[in-house]
C-alpha cells in the first residue's frame, strides 16, 4: 500500500504538471482525488493493514492527499494566470482607433463672451436686463440728452419704421438705461446686452446688426472712480490680472464726464504693432458718469444720486478674445466656424 | 482732422516727438488717430541746376546732364525729355533714399557714368495737386515717332521742315528752346522756309528736334492733337523731371523743406462737442494747456487803406434769421490772381486741401487754423449789389463749385443776390460767382450758420463738404469777425488786393455767455477726488473760461457745449488726467446679482439643445419680404404682416421676421453648399409682432434645424421631447400637422403640453427645400419661449424608490394601419389599473403575415405594485384588461 501511494503521489505530480488547462486539470482532480479516485480506491485497503500499520499509512495517505491538493492547486492557479493572460492577449484592442463620441454642440462664441462678460457683472451684484429692440426714439435718443438734429438720428443711420421717426429699432443699449432708471427701485446695477441696428453696410468690421452690453450703477455717493476701479476689475477678469488700461476723455450725449477705456495692446505690449494701428492701445469701451439732466429725465435726483453707464461691443470683445479677423464670421454660422469654439 | 505740427507751432511751441505728442493729446482729449512724417525716408536729396546736356551716345532717347549740386558739377543720365540747360531740378545723389525705400546708387547707363538720378514728381511721392505746375504736356516728336502699321506709316521717316501732315499742319524743326520763368517756352521753329515762334507750355523740346506744328493756331502738336496713340510716340509721355519753380532755391539745398516734406501731418479725430478743436487755433489750445506752454495767439490787423466804402457796395439782408444767426462780410478790390505763397500752399497740402489760387487759398488757410469756414465770391456776379441769405425756393437749381446740377428744397439756406442763388449756404459756392482768372473784385463772406439746417442739406444733397463738416457741428458765433479780418489781413500780406476799410455785419442779438457756478466740491464728489479748487481754477482759466472770485465760471464762446458743473467736472478732469482719478470698488447698499427665472430657463434650453448635438447661431432680425415666399406662405398669411423698416439698408434686411424659419433654412442652405456634411444648429431668437401703441411685441423662439447623418424626423422628435422633458414639461404630446405649408404634410407635428401648444417640428416641405436650393431632407423645429415657460414644471420632489419588482409584458396587437400609436397608447394607459407604469413602443410591423392595410404594434409593458411583490395572476389580469380595451377601442386584436 505505500508502495502504492508513494506510485500515485509520482504519478499524480507528472499528470498534474502536464495538465495544460483547467478542464484537464479537473478531469485530474476528479481521477486522483474524486469519490471514485485513485486515492480513495488505494483507501479502502485500510482495512486490510494491521492496526500499528493504519495510523502510518493515514498519515502518509493524508500526506500525499495534500500534496495533491497543494499541487492541484498550484497548478490551477498557474493555469488561471494563463488562461487571463491569453485572454488579455486576443482582447487587446489598437487604442489609436477613434472613439465613439456623442456629438457635442456649441455655444456660439459671442455668446460665449457675454455670458464672460455677465458673470462677471452678476458677481459683483447686477442684474441681466432684457429690452426691447422695435424702441420709441424717445428711449433711444430724447431721454439719454440726444436731441432732435443729433447725426445719429438721421435717417442715413438709424432705422425707422414711421415718417415721424418715432419708432426705431434701438441703436443702441443705452434706452435700457432710460427704461431701468423709470421702472426699477434705487439703487440700481444692471448689464443689458442685446442686439442693436445701424446702417452700416456688411464689411469685415461692420455689420446692420451688432450686439453690445450696457452697464449701469445708480446710487448715492456713485463716483468715475467707482466707475474706473470696477471696470478695471472687468478687465482684470477678462485678460487677466495684469492688464494695463487707460482712460481718455471722450464725448456722449447721455454721459459727463465721458470717457473711453482702451487696454494695453496684448499683441506688442504697448509698443505698437499693426494689431493696435501703431498706437499700443486698443479702444475697449465707452462709458462716463450719467449726465445729470439723464437722471433728471427719469425722475432721479442729481443732487442726491449720481451713476455711471458703460456701454461695450460684444462683436468686438469676442473678436479680440477669439482673435477673430472677419466680422461677418459671426454671422456667417458656418458649422466650420462655430464647432471651434 | 490732419494739422502740420509746423503750423501748430505758430502759435504752441511742443517740442515732444510724434509718439509724446500724440499721447500726451489723446490723454487730454484730442484723440490722436496717427501722424504721418512727410519726409521720413527721404535721404540725400538735394536741389541742382542743370548747366549741360548732350545726346547720350549709344541711347536714342536718354541724355547725359551735368549737373550743379552746390559743391560739385555731377553727371546725371536721364532719359526724361522735358530737362533744359537752366531747369532747376530735384537731384537724388548716390546714396540718396526715396519716398518708398527705393535707394539710388551712382552707375553706368549704357556705358556712361550717372552719378544719382534726376527725380520725377511721382518719385517723390507727390502728384499735379501738390505742384499744378508741374504738369507735364509733351509734344508730338516726330523723331521718336514708331509706326504702328509698317506698311503704312502715317509719317514718313525722311520727313523736312514745311512738308505737310495734314491740313494746317507741317513738320518743323525747333532753332531756338527757351526757357521762361513761369515754366513755359519761347521757342523758333523752321518750317521750311519760314521761321515761326511760338511760346509754349510743351517741355520737351529741344533745338534740332522735329516736330508737328499747326499753322493755324500757331502751336506744336500734342499727340491728341494728331490723334496719335501713345505707343506710337513712345517717349513722349506726359511725365518726366520735375522741374522746379519755387522762390529763392539754389542748387545744393536740401529739397525736403522745397518741397514741404520736413513736416509732420498729425490726425486728430474730434467729438462732436468740440467743433472749435476742428482748427489748428483750437488744437494749439489744447496743445497748450496739455504741455503747460504759452499759447501765443494774434490778433489780426488790417491796414485798409482803400478810400472807397464797402456800403456803398453791398447790402446783407438775413431772411431767416433762424438758420443765419450771422453774416460778416468784407470786400477786396482789385485783385491780382495769383498763385499762393509755398508757405501757404505747403500748409494746405499738409492740412489735406488742394491749393488753387491766392484768393481760394485763403479762405481756406481761415477755415484751417480759426475753424471758420469762408467763402469768397465775385462782386460782378452779385447782382443788383446785395447779398440775400434766404430758404431756397422748391424745386430751385443751383450749379455748385463743383460743376453738379443741385436741385434744392425749402429746407436748404442759399446765398443769392436779388435774382439768383450764388452759393449753397455752409455748404459750397456757386459756379457762375466763382474766383477765375480775371475777378477783379471780391467778396468774403463769414457767416454763421445753423449746425442742423447745413448738416441735413449736405446730406440730402449728398454733398458733405469741408465746410458743412464744420457748419453742421454749431460753430463759435464769435468767430466771424475775427476770421473774416484774418483773410483780409493775409490779402494785405500777399498784395493780392485793397481791402476796404468797413465791414458788414449783420447779426440779431448775440447771446451772452454762459455763466455757472464751479461748485469745487460737487466736482470732487462727482469724481471721486480731491482736487484742490486752486488747481481747477487754473485749469479753467488756461482753457480761455473765466473764473472770477465767487467762483462764477464765464464759459467761453468756442465752448457752446458747457453748460453744466458736471461738464465743468470733464475740463478738470481731463487736464487733470483721467489716469490721476483713483480706481475704487462701488460702496453702497448690496444688491443682489443673478438671472431671474426666466433667465435661467432660457440658458438651460440652450444647454440642452448643446447637449444633444445642436451648435448655436446667431441670425439677423430681418428679412426680405421675398422669403415668406420661399417657405410658402400663402399670401393671406397673417405672418405675412412684417413691420417694415422705412429706410432698410437693401431689399433683404427690409421688414421684420415674424417667424424664425427663413433665417434658420438660410443656414442650413449656406452650410449645406459649404460641403457641411450634416448640420445640426439651434438659435434663441426672437420675431417681431407690431403693437397697436407702434412698438413690437418681441416674442422669443427656439429653432432647431438639422440635415444629414442619421437625421430623420424621429431623431429631430426626439431632440424636441429631450428639450420638453428638460424643462419638466407634463402631457406631453404629438398631433400630426398637415396643414403647414412650410412642412412636409405627412411629416410634420404640433406639440403640444397638456393644452399649450409648444410648437411645430417636422421634414421641410422638398418645394421649400428646392426654393433653398437643397435636394436633402432638411429638419426643423419652432418651439415658442413662452409657451415653454408656461409649461415649465417644479422644481423635482424625491419619490421612494420602488422596493418590490416590476414585472414586465410584451404584447403585439394587430389594428388598421391608420390608428396612430398614440392612440393605442392612450387606451393601453386608461385600461392599464392601478399596476401599469410603464409602456414603450417597440416594434411597428407590416408586411408578411399582416393583412394589408392592417399593422403589428408591439409594447412593452411595465407592471408594479408599491406594497407587494405582483403574481402572475395580477400580471395577467391587467393584460387580458388591455387587450380587451384595445380591442374594444380601436378593432386591435392580439398577434
Amino acid at each position: 500500500m505505500k508502495d502504492k501511494l508513494n506510485e500515485l503521489a509520482a504519478q499524480s505530480a507528472a499528470a498534474i504538471e502536464a495538465a495544460d488547462s483547467l478542464e484537464a486539470l479537473e478531469e485530474l482532480r476528479v481521477r486522483f482525488l474524486g469519490k471514485k479516485g485513485e486515492l480513495t480506491a488505494i483507501l479502502k485497503m485500510m482495512g486490510k493493514l494491521s492496526a500499528e500499520e493504519r495510523p502510518v499509512m493515514g498519515q502518509l495517505a493524508n500526506s500525499v492527499r495534500a500534496k495533491l491538493e497543494s499541487e492541484l492547486e498550484t497548478r490551477k492557479k498557474e493555469l488561471g494566470e494563463k488562461a487571463l493572460e491569453a485572454r488579455m492577449k486576443a482582447e487587446a484592442l489598437d487604442v489609436t482607433l477613434p472613439g465613439k463620441h456623442v456629438e457635442l454642440g456649441h455655444k456660439h462664441p459671442m455668446y460665449i463672451a457675454l455670458d464672460e462678460l455677465k458673470d462677471i457683472f452678476i458677481g459683483m451684484g447686477f442684474t441681466v436686463l432684457d429690452g426691447p429692440e422695435v424702441e420709441l426714439a424717445e428711449y433711444n435718443f430724447d431721454k439719454l440728452n440726444a436731441e432732435e438734429g443729433h447725426p445719429s438720428r438721421d435717417w442715413s443711420d438709424t432705422f425707422y419704421f414711421d415718417n415721424d421717426s418715432r419708432v426705431m429699432l434701438r441703436s443702441q443699449t443705452s434706452p435700457m438705461q432710460v427704461r431701468a432708471m423709470e421702472t426699477m427701485p434705487l439703487p440700481i446695477r444692471i448689464v443689458a446686452p442685446g442686439r442693436v441696428y445701424r446702417k452700416d453696410e456688411v464689411d469685415a468690421t461692420h455689420s446692420p446688426m451688432f450686439h453690445q452690453v450696457e452697464g449701469m450703477v445708480i446710487d448715492r455717493h456713485v463716483t468715475m472712480a467707482d466707475l474706473k476701479g470696477t471696470l478695471n476689475a472687468m478687465v482684470r477678469r477678462l485678460y487677466g490680472e495684469n492688464t494695463k488700461t487707460r482712460f481718455r476723455p471722450h464725448h456722449f450725449p447721455f454721459t459727463e464726464p465721458s470717457c473711453e477705456m482702451d487696454v494695453q495692446c496684448h499683441k506688442c505690449g504697448g509698443v505698437g504693432c499693426p494689431t493696435c494701428k501703431g498706437e499700443g492701445w486698443i479702444e475697449l469701451l465707452g462709458a462716463g458718469m450719467i449726465h445729470p439732466h439723464v437722471l433728471e429725465m427719469s425722475g432721479i435726483d442729481p443732487e442726491v444720486y449720481s451713476g455711471w453707464a458703460f456701454g461695450i461691443g460684444l462683436e468686438r470683445t469676442a473678436m479680440r478674445r477669439f482673435k477673430i479677423a472677419d466680422l461677418r464670421l459671426i454671422f456667417e454660422n458656418d458649422l466650420r466656424f462655430l464647432t471651434q469654439f | 482732422m490732419l494739422i502740420s505740427r509746423k503750423w501748430l507751432d505758430e502759435f504752441v511751441s511742443v517740442k515732444d516727438n510724434n509718439k509724446d505728442f500724440s499721447e500726451a493729446m489723446t490723454l487730454s482729449g484730442s484723440k490722436v488717430e496717427g501722424w504721418e512724417e512727410l519726409g521720413k525716408e527721404m535721404k540725400n536729396l538735394v536741389v541742382g541746376r542743370v548747366t549741360d546736356m548732350a545726346k547720350h551716345e549709344n541711347s536714342d532717347h536718354m541724355w547725359v546732364c551735368q549737373v550743379d549740386v552746390g559743391a560739385e558739377t555731377v553727371q546725371i543720365v536721364t532719359g526724361a525729355w522735358n530737362v533744359h540747360v537752366g531747369d532747376i531740378v530735384p537731384v537724388a545723389m548716390h546714396g540718396a533714399m526715396l519716398p518708398g525705400g527705393k535707394k539710388i546708387e551712382r552707375g553706368k547707363l549704357r556705358g556712361v557714368e550717372s552719378n544719382g538720378m534726376l527725380c520725377g514728381l511721382y518719385e517723390l511721392g507727390l502728384d499735379e495737386r501738390d505742384f499744378p505746375y508741374a504738369v507735364i504736356t509733351p509734344a508730338a516728336i516726330l523723331g521718336d515717332y514708331h509706326t504702328l502699321d509698317k506698311d503704312k506709316p502715317s509719317i514718313p521717316a525722311d520727313i523736312q521742315p514745311g512738308h505737310k501732315i495734314y491740313g494746317p499742319v507741317v513738320a518743323a524743326r525747333m532753332l531756338e528752346v527757351m526757357p521762361l520763368e513761369d515754366g513755359s517756352f519761347h521757342t523758333c521753329a523752321d518750317i521750311g522756309g519760314a521761321t515761326v515762334c511760338p511760346d509754349t507750355s510743351c517741355p520737351n523740346l529741344h533745338v534740332g528736334d522735329m516736330v508737328a506744328y499747326n499753322t493755324k493756331s500757331d502751336s506744336y502738336c500734342t499727340l491728341a492733337d494728331l490723334h496719335a496713340e501713345q505707343a506710337e510716340f513712345p517717349h513722349c509721355i506726359p511725365d518726366g523731371i520735375f522741374l522746379l519753380h519755387e522762390e529763392g532755391v539754389k542748387p545744393g539745398d536740401d529739397l525736403k523743406p522745397v518741397i514741404g516734406a520736413d513736416d509732420t501731418v498729425v490726425e486728430f479725430e474730434i467729438t462732436p462737442n468740440r467743433p472749435d478743436c476742428l482748427s489748428v487755433i483750437g488744437l494749439a489750445r489744447e496743445a497748450a494747456v496739455t504741455f503747460k506752454q504759452e499759447l501765443r495767439l494774434h490778433t489780426p490787423v488790417v491796414k485798409a487803406e482803400s478810400k472807397e466804402k464797402l456800403s456803398d457796395y453791398l447790402e446783407v439782408d438775413i431772411r431767416d434769421k433762424q438758420l443765419c444767426p450771422r453774416y460778416t462780410a468784407r470786400m477786396v478790390k482789385n485783385v491780382k490772381i495769383a498763385p499762393s505763397p509755398k508757405w501757404m500752399r505747403e500748409r494746405l497740402r499738409a492740412s489735406g486741401v488742394r491749393p488753387i489760387n491766392n484768393i481760394v487759398d485763403i479762405t481756406n488757410y481761415v477755415m484751417l487754423e480759426y475753424g471758420q469756414p469762408m467763402h469768397a465770391f465775385d462782386y460782378r456776379y452779385v447782382k443788383g449789389g446785395k447779398i440775400v441769405v434766404r430758404r431756397a425756393e422748391e424745386g430751385e437749381e443751383l450749379t455748385t463749385l463743383d460743376g453738379g446740377v443741385r436741385k434744392l428744397t425749402n429746407n436748404m439756406l442759399v446765398i443769392a443776390d436779388e435774382h439768383r442763388a450764388v452759393g449753397l449756404a455752409g455748404i459750397m459756392g456757386g459756379l457762375n460767382s466763382e474766383i477765375v482768372a480775371d475777378t477783379v473784385d471780391v467778396v468774403f463772406e463769414s457767416a454763421n450758420f445753423n449746425g442742423t439746417a447745413i448738416r441735413k442739406a449736405a446730406l440730402a444733397l449728398g454733398m458733405r463738404t469741408e465746410a458743412s463738416a464744420k457748419f453742421e457741428k454749431g460753430l463759435d458765433i464769435q468767430n466771424t469777425i475775427p476770421a473774416v479780418d484774418r483773410a483780409c489781413e493775409l490779402v494785405e500780406m500777399l498784395g493780392a488786393g485793397e481791402v476796404l476799410p468797413d465791414t458788414i455785419d449783420v447779426c440779431g442779438e448775440l447771446p451772452a455767455p454762459t455763466t455757472l457756478a464751479l461748485r469745487p466740491e460737487k466736482i470732487n464728489e462727482l469724481l471721486g477726488t480731491d482736487i484742490d479748487v486752486a488747481e481747477m481754477r487754473e485749469i479753467l482759466r488756461s482753457l480761455g473760461f473765466g473764473v472770477d472770485e465767487n467762483d462764477i465760471v464765464t464759459v467761453p464762446s468756442w465752448r457752446g457745449a458747457v453748460s453744466h458743473y458736471s461738464d465743468l467736472a470733464e475740463e478738470v478732469a481731463r487736464i487733470h488726467s483721467y489716469n490721476e482719478i483713483p480706481n475704487t470698488l462701488m460702496s453702497g447698499a448690496t444688491t443682489q446679482g443673478g438671472y431671474d427665472a426666466k433667465q435661467l430657463l432660457e440658458r438651460k434650453l440652450g444647454e440642452v439643445c448643446r447637449s444633444v448635438g445642436y451648435n448655436e447661431i446667431i441670425t439677423y432680425s430681418f428679412i426680405s419680404p421675398s422669403y415668406y415666399d420661399n417657405i410658402r406662405l400663402p399670401a393671406d398669411s397673417p405672418l405675412r404682416k412684417s413691420m417694415r423698416i422705412m429706410n432698410p439698408l437693401g431689399e433683404d434686411t427690409s421688414i421684420m421676421r415674424t417667424t424664425v424659419l427663413p433665417s434658420m433654412l438660410e443656414i442650413l442652405t449656406r452650410n449645406y453648399n459649404f460641403r457641411n456634411k450634416s448640420a445640426k444648429l439651434y438659435e434663441i431668437g426672437r420675431i417681431y409682432f407690431e403693437r397697436p401703441d407702434g412698438l413690437a411685441d418681441e416674442p422669443k423662439i427656439l429653432s432647431l434645424g438639422a440635415y444629414g447623418d442619421g437625421m430623420d424626423f424621429f431623431a429631430m422628435k426626439g431632440a424636441v421631447e429631450d428639450i420638453l422633458e428638460s424643462v419638466r414639461a407634463e402631457k406631453v404630446r404629438f398631433v400630426l400637422e398637415s396643414g403647414n405649408p412650410s412642412y412636409h404634410p405627412g411629416r410634420c407635428a404640433r406639440v403640444y403640453s397638456g393644452d399649450a401648444l409648444i410648437g411645430v417640428f417636422g421634414q421641410i416641405h422638398p418645394l421649400v427645400a428646392r426654393n433653398y436650393g437643397v435636394d436633402c431632407e432638411l429638419y426643423t423645429a419652432e418651439l415658442a419661449f413662452d409657451a415653454l415657460w408656461s409649461v415649465h414644471g417644479d422644481e423635482p420632489e424625491y419619490t421612494p424608490l420602488p422596493r418590490f419588482p416590476s414585472v414586465t409584458r410584451d404584447i403585439a396587437v394587430v389594428c388598421d394601419a391608420a390608428i396612430p400609436a398614440a392612440e393605442l397608447e392612450d387606451t393601453i394607459a386608461a385600461c392599464g389599473g392601478q399596476y401599469l407604469r410603464g409602456i414603450q413602443l417597440f416594434d411597428v410591423y407590416q408586411g408578411a403575415n399582416i393583412p394589408d392595410g392592417k399593422k403589428s404594434v408591439a409594447f412593452s409593458l411595465t407592471l408594479r405594485a408599491d406594497d407587494m411583490t405582483l403574481t402572475d395572476e395580477h400580471a395577467e389580469e391587467t393584460v387580458a384588461a388591455i387587450l380587451d380595451g384595445l380591442e374594444k377601442s380601436h378593432g386591435a386584436v392580439i398577434r
